[in-house]
């Protein structure tokens, strides 16, 4: 399993705040998620569909799209921060 | 040197009182305070558009990113100590957001670093801001200057 956490208006499109979900086959970094993710439709599709600013962290450190993933991960997906 | 994120408003002299008290050879204290603000300036918005801000953060990657955050300006500079206050959850216009301050022998060291830190936090931190507006809500977007300013950080560094 890994979990997956969205922020801000990903949040709001993919209509959840956190879920888990088995590690689809095939897919073996960030980039792949993301394609599976975008090919669940709705608001899936909608969040990610410019991923030019979508930014991701695996296990709370930035990393990119061809960072790995692997079972017991925790990726999150969130526009870029404005903080401060 | 800390680090903290929470829900509740600061009371300003006193985090900074606190930073220096019983240190004497602390010649300088440099301290930014970021407030909510009640329109969007580049919008051309009237006064009172925003009537709310909601911080959302990701609790666990947040303490770690400013504390790495923290330790690298203490690599940079030579801090007697430093502090990072950064609220989340509902704010409403004129409130506090965050305090970054920095205190050291002198004032070059505690200006610099205290600069970085906004700049770094701004680009670094997972935060995002929610706007509620006359308009209905809103997320701040990210902005290009503040990925700039934090760039020339790097720059220098390379």
């Amino acid at each position: 399993m890994i979990k997956l956490l969205y922020f801000a208006w990903l949040r709001s499109k993919i209509g959840q705040a956190e879920e888990q979900i088995a590690l689809p086959e095939g897919v073996a970094d960030v980039g792949g998620l993301i394609v599976h993710l975008q090919a669940r439709g709705g608001g899936y599709a909608d969040a990610l569909a410019n991923i030019d600013v979508v930014k991701v962290a695996v296990n709370q450190e930035y990393a990119p799209f061809s960072h790995p993933v692997k079972p017991g991960d925790e990726v999150a997906l969130f526009p870029p921060v404005t903080g401060g | 040197m800390a680090v903290r994120v929470q829900e509740a408003d600061f009371d300003l002299g006193a985090e900074l009182r606190a930073l220096v008290a019983g240190n004497h050879a602390i010649g300088g204290l440099c301290s930014f305070v970021g407030l909510v603000r009640d329109l969007h300036p580049k919008a051309g918005e009237a006064a009172g558009t925003v009537k709310a801000l909601t911080l959302q953060h990701y609790p666990g990657m947040t303490e770690k990113q400013l504390a790495a955050i923290e330790a690298e300006a203490r690599t940079r500079w030579p801090l007697a100590d430093c502090l990072i206050i950064h609220r989340h959850g509902k704010m409403e216009p004129g409130e506090q957001i965050v305090l970054v301050a920095c205190a050291s022998a002198h004032r070059e060291a505690a200006f610099e670093a205290c600069q970085f830190l906004m700049d770094w936090l701004k680009t670094k931190a997972p935060f995002w801001k929610l706007e509620d507006t006359e308009n209905g809500d809103r997320w701040v977007e990210s902005r290009t200057a503040d990925a700039q300013a934090a760039a020339r950080w790097t720059d220098q560094k390379a």
